[in-house]
């Protein structure tokens, strides 16, 4: 009699949601990142032009210069859906909080010589600003951008910012015991010295950018992909010879990050240059621009912390950065 | 070990002082870049900041608090969802008739979530302070997972029942659920101070309470132990997003004086539009749960009348008073869940989920928490609908209903004083006459005509010939709705008879 | 009178815990049960207690635990490390 049951109970109806048997071509079980991304987003029938920006609809694909005969096919090879993903920062989170542990518990920053502690303070602490104004640009991204399966992504990375943010924040903390002068005096650099102008400047012009996809770029792609490798892989390098392997262990969170964050990037990037040729020219376009930018703005900052071969550092950290955009379909 | 290792000699951060650290120093004044530019929508609505800095944030999460506690929250949830599936917890739910008011659920309140999630995005970029601009962020994401676990939640639902298979084609569509599409438009398209004002003080602090807490308790009772849990985790997040609300609302007060009458407006005008929203929740309370835990009329006096009582007197202090028009809602809390389940009762065959006259013993429950109105008003025509459909005359109105231009509810509110009388209310703007089924919508549009007249309406676009046809049939087509199987009576309707096959067979093993 | 503030706790273990710590240190507070959740109201002021909850639980707890057993609370709130205060000012 129970086996009776158990075949009422499995003759299902349909394995998955309507809209997604159209996308997959075929009634067929789907995962939780296709069930819960794709249009997730509205896209017909808007009720009222918002008043903030009324030539345009609540979400309009007029708000970009690329186009997509379907918003939905640069997919996140991740297939991170907001369980995969909190879940996924909180184990990258806990091995950092024990690094922390580790390292104020040893003391391992007081190890870093005094001469080289300095350029740290004057390296990495302001960085909190440049990551505030990426979590800024995302949170732009997100709201008006097209279709959940960039807009989810850039969500994610919106919070991800704000986390790396303050990881880079407890660094300066760790730095001062506390009292919190070392996070002042980064502000003030971030203002006011001349290291950091130039990363400031290219900052703010990107606060004020119209077109999201070129935000993405220009952020996600070209900034990020200049000043990440530059801070964490060479500064950090250079860090070895006077003591700062502690700290190391406080900034791997934002190697790994950046690791994951650039398979997405990658991926969108590439899909939406494979599309047509006016997208591949705009994205390649943007990307030489802002990457161009960013390796001009950072030179007084590499200048500084590598000496003589900051210079080399970025054109090698820039041709690696051309490398993967040709990898991705960009003309290079 | 202590000869080895110094202890650090740190002091020791409380959680506002880490909390400032970590978040308040982060924003800065630009300069290569006007702020005018940077934060473009931090005047036009007239609401004046003088200080971001007093901002006060009640809840101090940092990100490595938000990862570590929101991931348990997740693993704990997507356990029972996976062993709900498993264990085909669908078959241990009171009743299938429960299922439709998760057919309204995802249908209705779930797109909102995502809308939530790109507003609050919206906001998160443009407010000028680092501190709410920080909580607006937080809460963009929670949103996003609200809308994503519920998808999840009901995924397993939607294998086995009818009418949750195309959600969003349906949101955007179909006649009833302009109603709350309209609603987060409204909002959306608002400038980011009455956003919050909208979403998250009226709906989130004064008016969700009604749909999660009673309802989600009602799914408990009911053995839906997969929306249940998705509805408390979801709800955990919420009290943040309330306190989000109530401190806005206070910021803004505390800012400037003249900020108060433009915040009241809002106020009066969000509280009418949550409440009018709020209709369908009321119906699902009182008809669509087979088991009950409290009826809307009980929910309404605590959650508003008490709860929203006390919250209005601690505002007083400010000039604000109870929102406009609560008056009325208080008169209709004994008609409100009646004359929206009459109303579906007659138009269920255009609609995604199915109705039924309530049961013999589910009568008298309507009659004893409905003393003044239910015997007096309502029960007769059930008892004739009952015959109706016995002598296998099933009621349907094939008519298309009038909806108010505001919010997009057909006309079946009664007049304030009058519950035999339907409320019509009508205005002119630029030669065209707009109808509205109360005061309260009536002012709204008054207000801002020129934002209602854009309205999409569901039965003015069936007349110009949007929506697939002339035909009820064209349009359901259209609506991606399958006649005949996600429509009309729960008597007879796919679902109920795979429940009744399910429960023989129960039978049988049992017996 | 004081207007109620309000607490909604999801019915778990840490829920009844927490319950347990509020009650004991608001004398004035009462409870109404429903189906898995309890609400706690209590005139003008409520207050959580991170030591009571320690005592209740058995075990170290960070207020921000709180989290993941509120259902809703209804009061202007404030939290330290050592408490919530949930209050009306009027």
């Amino acid at each position: 009699m129970s086996l009776e049951i158990k075949t009422t109970a499995i003759q299902q109806r349909r394995q998955t949601f309507a809209n997604v048997a159209r996308r997959l071509g075929a009634d067929r079980p789907a995962s939780r990142y296709e069930e819960s991304m794709y249009d997730l987003q509205p896209e017909v029938n808007f009720h009222y032009r918002p008043t903030w920006a009324p030539e345009y609809e609540l979400f309009d694909k007029s708000r970009t210069a690329i186009t997509m005969e379907d918003w939905y096919a640069p997919r996140d090879p991740r297939q991170l859906y907001y369980g995969a993903y909190t879940i996924a920062r909180s184990r990258m989170m806990e091995a950092t909080e024990k690094n922390f542990a580790f390292v104020e518990k040893r003391q391992l920053l007081a190890a870093i010589a005094p001469a080289w502690a300095e350029i740290v303070r004057l390296y990495l602490l302001p960085l909190r600003h440049y990551e505030w104004g990426a979590n800024m640009n995302n949170s732009q991204i997100t709201a008006i951008g097209y279709g959940a399966a960039i807009t989810q992504a850039t969500q994610f990375i919106t919070m991800d910012r704000l986390g790396i943010a303050q990881i880079i924040s407890r660094v300066g903390l760790v730095m001062d015991g506390n009292a919190g002068d070392s996070l002042a005096a980064a502000k003030r650099a971030w203002m006011d010295d001349p290291v950091w102008q130039g990363v400031r400047r290219m900052v703010e012009d990107s606060l004020v950018l119209t077109d999201w996809f070129e935000l993405l770029v220009a952020q996600n792609l070209s900034m990020d992909g200049m000043l990440y490798p530059l801070v964490y892989g060479r500064f950090d390098a250079g860090g070895q010879a006077h003591g700062a392997q502690g700290l190391s262990m406080l900034t791997e969170f934002m190697v790994d990050w950046q690791d994951d964050n650039a398979k997405w990037v990658d991926a969108v990037i590439k899909r939406v240059a494979a599309e047509n040729d006016a997208n591949r020219q705009l994205l390649s376009g943007w990307y030489a621009a802002w990457a161009t930018r960013a390796q001009e703005a950072l030179r007084p900052l590499a200048d500084h912390v590598l000496g003589c071969d900051g210079v080399t550092a970025l054109a090698e950290i820039r041709q690696a950065l051309d490398a993967r955009a040709r990898k991705i379909g960009l003309l290079v | 070990m202590t000869t080895l290792l110094k202890e650090p000699k740190a002091k020791k951060l409380g959680l506002k002082e880490r909390y400032a650290h970590l978040t308040r120093g982060l924003g800065w004044e630009t300069t290569y870049q006007p702020m005018s530019k940077v934060f473009p929508f931090a005047d036009y609505e007239g609401i004046k900041i003088h200080d971001w800095d007093a901002w006060e944030d009640p809840f101090r999460l940092t990100m490595d608090a938000y990862w570590k506690y929101q991931a348990e929250k997740e693993r704990k949830l997507y356990a029972v969802i996976d062993s709900f599936a498993q264990n085909n917890g669908q078959m241990n739910i009171t009743d299938a008739r429960y299922i439709n008011a998760i057919k309204i659920f995802l249908t209705g309140v779930s797109p909102l979530e995502y809308m939530a999630h790109r507003g609050y995005a919206q906001v998160g970029r443009h407010f000028v302070g680092a501190g709410p601009r920080v909580a607006c962020q937080m809460q963009a994401i929670d949103e996003l997972r609200h809308a994503q676990t519920q998808i999840h939640t009901i995924s397993h639902y939607n294998k086995f029942f009818d009418g949750l298979h195309d959600s969003r084609h349906m949101h955007d569509r179909v006649w009833y659920l302009s109603v709350p599409k309209s609603f987060f438009d409204d909002a959306a398209s608002a400038g980011p101070f009455e956003f919050l004002t909208a979403i998250s003080f009226s709906f989130e602090y004064v008016l969700t309470n009604l749909l999660f807490v009673p309802f989600m308790s009602g799914a408990a009772f009911n053995g839906d132990m997969a929306t249940v849990t998705f509805g408390f985790s979801a709800q955990s997040d919420e009290s943040r997003h309330m306190t989000l609300g109530l401190e806005i609302i206070k910021f803004m007060l505390e800012q400037d004086e003249g900020n108060v009458p433009i915040v009241q407006k809002w106020i009066d005008k969000w509280f009418w539009r949550g409440y009018r929203l709020l209709t369908i929740v009321a119906m699902m309370m009182d008809y669509m749960l087979p088991k009950r835990v409290m009826s809307w009329a009980e929910a309404w006096e605590m959650y508003f009348e008490e709860a929203g009582g006390a919250l209005f007197k601690d505002l007083a202090r400010y000039g604000i008073r109870e929102p406009k028009y609560a008056d009325v809602a208080r008169k209709e809390k004994g008609r409100l869940s009646h004359e929206a389940w009459c109303t579906f009762y007659n138009y269920t065959h255009a609609a995604a989920f199915h109705t039924w006259v309530p049961k013999e013993e589910e009568l008298a429950w309507l009659s004893e928490k409905y003393p003044d109105t239910f015997d007096k008003l309502y029960r007769p025509r059930f008892e004739y609908w009952q015959k109706q459909q016995e002598a296998g005359k099933r009621f349907y109105n094939n008519s298309l209903p009038q909806l108010c231009t505001v919010c997009q509810v057909p006309m079946l509110f009664t007049e304030p004083d009058d519950p035999t009388k339907i409320c019509f209310r009508r205005a002119e703007h630029k030669g065209e006459t707009y109808h509205f089924c109360s005061d309260g919508c009536c002012d709204i549009f008054k207000d801002e005509p020129e934002k209602y007249i854009q309205s999409w309406l569901p039965v003015h676009q069936i007349f110009q010939g949007n929506c697939g046809g002339a035909t009820i049939p064209d349009v359901l087509a259209w609506y991606h709705l399958n006649n005949g199987v996600d429509n009309l009576d729960y008597q007879g309707s796919p679902d109920q008879q795979l429940w009744d096959a399910w429960m023989k067979d129960r039978g049988k093993a049992g017996g | 009178m004081a207007q109620n503030v309000s607490i909604t706790l999801q019915n778990t273990d840490e829920g009844r815990a927490i319950a347990a710590a509020i009650l004991s240190d608001n004398p004035a507070a009462t409870v109404a049960s429903m189906p898995s959740l309890t609400k706690i109201d209590c005139p003008g002021r409520l207050e959580i207690r991170r030591d009571s909850v320690e005592t209740q639980l058995g075990r170290d707890y960070d207020l921000q635990e709180l989290q993941l057993s509120l259902i809703s609370l209804a009061g202007n709130v404030d939290e330290d490390d050592e408490r919530i205060v949930i209050a009306w000012k009027n």
